[in-house]
């Protein structure tokens, strides 16, 4: 992506429709991410008992993959809806701050445009958007935005389709090919990516340690309680760092 | 069995909510930042998050009725280490291969 962000650099003039292809081609790699996960979901979906409808609604409404795969699962082991939609809202809480770090890039567009902005934002371009921003700083404001739903509108369209092909798909799945492993297994793959630090080794392994303990706390709340947990590690862990780094330097 | 009730109320609800974090500083907050305890926080709640929902499920898995299946546990195991070698997708296909591969194995004993 690098190469081709490069290509863009040094020409301002770049038209809104040369910024939105350009967009579309640096999330083209997303693809080959976006149709199996995808796919899985509408699987999974199906498996769990959802309907193809609710399985797409599912999608459309919170077109968000990892909170999607929580809420399912939840739902499946009977957790309180309560507890479900905090434990999926607090999988979406990245968002936050991806969405203040389009501000400055986009947050001179019209509240409509910003709506639209805000439902389109997803992880890998919002990923490839920001990098662009940054190797770019004299891209026209213009030309950012089509950059925008020039990345996004390559992964949405195909988000919702293989969703779709997965849910119709899903129902030939016999039960023999336990695919109830699918869903621990996808949420492994959302996790590998972001165990980057001491501390968020640290975090994840408090977590899953105090996932068993409290395993027997009712209404799911051993989940809140273990991401509590998880969460107080991390942040404590990157401050000893912290700390230790000022002492070493003293 | 999921209720229809519970689905659609969990539904709407998550994506009103997803919507409304997307949009917060984008569409509301604008310049306006988090505190640094708040963003020092926020940095680890993903990779808290997903761990405290993975281990019951490959511990005590709801498809042998909650006992300890070794195969899931050792198949989670290859998955996260795929994951953390090859990204995303080998982990999907390493984990559910290495089930399948192993409940062969354990057959054919």
């Amino acid at each position: 992506m690098g190469g081709v962000s490069r290509a863009t650099q040094g020409r301002p003039d770049i038209t809104q429709w040369q910024a939105f292809w350009r967009g579309y081609l640096d999330a083209a790699p997303f693809i080959l991410i976006i149709i199996p996960y995808s796919m899985l979901f509408g699987v999974v979906a199906r498996d769990a008992g959802l309907d193809i409808l609710q399985t797409i609604s599912m999608t459309v409404i919170v077109i968000a993959g990892a909170s999607q795969f929580t809420a399912l699962a939840l739902l499946q082991d009977n957790a309180p809806v309560l507890i479900a939609l905090l434990v999926s809202l607090a999988v979406n809480l990245r968002m936050a701050l991806y969405s203040a770090a389009l501000v400055p890039y986009l947050g001179h567009a019209r509240l409509g445009v910003r709506v639209l902005m805000a439902y389109l934002m997803v992880d890998q371009a919002f990923a490839v958007a920001v990098r662009t921003y940054e190797d770019n700083p004299e891209m026209s404001k213009s030309a950012r935005v089509a950059y925008y739903f020039g990345c996004m509108m390559l992964v949405c369209p195909l988000w919702y389709a293989s969703t779709i092909a997965g849910a119709v798909l899903g129902k030939a799945v016999p039960a023999s090919w336990s695919f109830d492993f699918a869903v621990p297994v996808a949420f492994i793959a959302m996790l590998a990516p972001l165990l980057r630090s001491g501390p968020h080794i640290a975090a994840a392994f408090v977590s899953a340690v105090a996932s068993l303990a409290f395993a027997w706390v009712p209404w799911s709340l051993g989940l809140i309680i273990a991401a509590i947990c998880g969460i107080l590690a991390g942040a404590q862990a990157e401050l000893y760092l912290r700390r230790r780094a000022e002492r070493g330097l003293a | 069995m999921i209720s229809d009730t519970a689905f659609w109320a969990l539904t709407v609800a998550l994506g009103i909510g997803t919507f409304l974090i997307r949009f917060s500083f984008l569409g509301l907050l604008g310049r306006k930042t988090l505190p640094d305890w708040a963003l020092l926080h926020l940095k680890y709640v993903g990779v808290a998050v997903f761990p405290a929902l993975i281990t019951p499920l490959a511990v005590w898995p709801a498809a042998t009725g909650g006992t300890i299946d070794p195969l899931r546990i050792v198949a989670a195991l290859v998955a996260l280490a795929a994951g953390l070698r090859f990204g995303v997708i080998w982990a999907i296909i390493a984990g559910m291969g290495s089930l399948y591969l192993l409940q062969f194995l354990n057959h054919q004993i």
